[in-house]
């Protein structure tokens, strides 16, 4: 007997995931709205991507080719757990490749090539509250989201520029979507930012831990919180990819020696090794 | 070349192979078998059984030795499992008054229907390493066994409400909530909130516990009664149209009796905080009666004096050591991304400041 025997497809039994779907369209109805939702101990620890792998779980489909990447890469220790997760409880197809991917499950990045109107985005989410490091209280919190109370923000962005001469976040930088809910976009860096906003794929966002599940349906509009004599400036490091030559993706600094020497190189791989495909540069 | 974090598959299976090595120890010594844990380490089997919310010896056993005895990551091992099971249904509420008591002490009353039962306690032990118990073989004599009584052991509280001298909690029927079928939202009642402290780390509600002892919301407790023994588990079968016996559990119930001075409508009388546990666990039974009274505040008119122990936001959002240890530990995953972002800004910001800094330097 195979372990996927033992288990329902993808895992999850079939009740639980009707009740994340229902979260899911409450999420899709109301973009940017947090939905509570009876999030399951998972067979990983919280923080691990509980949410996302609960809200793919819930997706996925026996025909569904899943893309799993953390930090952009699909060959990180932890992206690599959650992809043979899949493989062994769902056995559906797996890519590393971004345009043959229906289902792709992330943590920290969006993919560099533009996603379709046939894919869904999964994030993994780990705080989904934008406020909380300003009030701690999820009854405040839901109050301030009520009420659109999100002065306190714009004063936390305020105080950053008096202080820094800019908004020293970033990466989880928050956004509004469509002129309502303030949003965390997960620990993006704000180089993604734009990405989110006008995107054709469905993008879900699951809290495992915190019990949250909120969604942007295609081409939502997602403005990224700034002032008007300080706009939004989505920065990455002032260099070129080693590897393969990009100037519009986002890089990982790698240390190469001890002496201070280091590279800079794509986060996405397979973006990166896409590039060095077509040029036949460096594999 | 540059190889990045390639192999991470590799490194996975042999990571997982050298865990496995490693939880077996040296080949030469027997192997732990899950009867030997469940009989020799009880306590620990308590607390996982507790804190992963399923009564099972056996599994519980299990998870400690795949766990390598790292206990919370047993009892993760029995969260993971338990939330896989299909709810059959539900049993009716075990009635502790009728429990088979090992153990039965009151701190607030000298004698008492059905007496002081001290039962296998560490309470009066002298804490002197034993080093008999290194030598191997050694089995301990028989305890001495007296003829068991059927004397009813009436609850503490019970005799005290004739008097009217504590609260009366009215029976209810309505349903309690269920944690791991519904998401936790504030303000939670008094039975979702035992349900949390229940399943709660025993560190972290000791911790809050001690606290309101120390005065951070001080709630004046005294063990009214501490029972601990097996309770029969009825359930309703719907082809039977009655409940029917399914088994038995060791329960540790702790009954604490608070004072209170009175409020508007109430005259001045005793309060109470509960705490109920699977197996034998009288730490973590008493911390959670005391937490419990403190969360109480608000429903008995008490001031908040914003001690943590009355925050139930802090205490039960905190209290799960399977949601606490994930997030925390989840910080040792890759998060070169955002530190990469970081370091952009720390650089941005550095390099600004000293620019602005240099034209002074010159004058």
């Amino acid at each position: 007997m195979t372990q996927s025997d033992q288990y329902n497809f993808a895992y999850l039994d079939e009740q639980t995931k009707r009740m994340i779907r229902r979260a899911l369209l409450k999420g899709l109805a109301i973009p940017g709205y947090q939905v509570p939702f009876a999030s399951r101990e998972m067979p990983m620890p919280y923080g691990w991507g509980t949410g996302g792998v609960q809200v793919s779980a819930a997706c996925l489909t026996p025909e569904d080719t899943l893309k799993v990447i953390d930090q952009g890469a699909d060959d990180t220790t932890n992206a690599v757990s959650i992809r043979k997760f899949f493989e062994r409880t769902a056995g559906v197809a797996t890519t590393e490749h971004t345009p043959d991917a229906s289902l792709i499950q992330t943590r920290h990045r969006i993919p560099e090539t533009p996603l379709t109107q046939d894919q869904i985005l999964v994030y993994q989410v780990p705080i989904p509250e934008p406020l909380r490091f300003l009030e701690p209280r999820e009854t405040e919190t839901r109050k301030m989201h009520e009420l659109q109370e999100y002065g306190l923000m714009h004063v936390r962005l305020y105080e950053d520029i008096a202080q820094h001469g800019h908004i020293a976040t970033a990466y989880a930088y928050p956004v509004r979507v469509e002129g309502r809910y303030v949003m965390d976009p997960s620990p993006i860096p704000k180089f993604d930012n734009p990405k989110l906003g006008d995107c054709p794929a469905i993008q879900l966002f699951g809290a495992g831990r915190e019990q949250r599940i909120y969604a942007l349906p295609p081409y939502t509009q997602v403005v990224s919180l700034d002032f008007d004599d300080h706009p939004f400036d989505p920065s990455k490091a002032d260099h070129d990819c080693a590897l393969c030559g990009a100037a519009d993706s986002y890089l990982d600094e790698v240390i190469v020696d001890d002496r201070g020497g280091r590279i800079f190189v794509c986060s996405d791989t397979d973006y990166c090794a896409g590039r060095r495909a077509e040029t036949g540069g460096p594999e | 070349m540059y190889v990045a974090v390639k192999g991470g598959e590799r490194a996975i299976d042999n990571a997982h192979a050298w865990l496995a090595e490693e939880r077996r120890g040296d080949t030469d010594i027997a192997e732990l078998s899950i009867d030997q844990i469940r009989e020799q380490l009880a306590l620990a089997v308590n607390r996982v059984m507790a804190e992963g919310s399923l009564y099972d010896p056996d599994l519980a056993a299990l998870a400690i030795k795949q766990a390598r005895g790292d206990l919370i990551e047993a009892i993760f091992l029995i969260r993971a499992y338990r939330t896989t099971l299909p709810r059959l249904g539900h049993s009716e509420p075990v009635d502790t008054g009728a429990m088979a008591c090992e153990r039965r002490i009151s701190a607030t009353f000298k004698d008492l229907p059905g007496g002081q039962v001290l039962g296998p306690t560490f309470d009066y032990t002298h804490r002197l390493l034993d080093f008999a118990l290194a030598a191997e073989g050694d089995a301990a004599p028989p305890a001495p066994q007296a003829p068991a009584d059927d004397v009813p052991k009436p609850r503490v509280s019970d005799f005290l409400n004739r008097e009217g001298l504590i609260e009366t909690q009215p029976d209810s029927d309505t349903p309690p909530p269920d944690l791991t079928r519904a998401p936790l939202e504030f303000p939670a009642e008094r039975a979702l909130r035992l349900q949390s402290l229940a399943r709660g780390d025993e560190g972290f509600v000791l911790g809050m516990a001690y606290s309101t002892q120390r005065g951070y919301g001080r709630t004046h407790a005294f063990v009214g009664e501490l029972r601990m023994g097996q309770v029969a588990v009825e359930m309703e079968i719907p082809e039977l149209g009655f409940a029917i016996e399914i088994g038995e559990i060791t329960l540790t119930e702790c009954e604490t009796v608070n004072q209170f001075k009175g409020s508007k409508t109430e005259p001045a009388q005793f309060t109470r905080g509960y705490g109920l546990v699977f197996g034998h666990s009288e730490r973590k039974a008493i911390s959670m009666s005391l937490v419990d009274r403190a969360l109480r505040w608000q429903e008995l008119g008490e001031e908040n004096s914003g001690a943590p122990a009355q925050d139930e936001e802090f205490v039960l959002a905190h209290a799960d050591n399977i949601q606490a240890m994930g997030f925390l530990e989840h910080i040792k995953l890759p998060h070169y991304v955002d530190f990469q972002s970081e370091l952009e800004l720390v650089r941005k910001i550095r390099a600004e400041a000293s620019q602005a800094a240099t034209p002074e330097a010159a004058e």
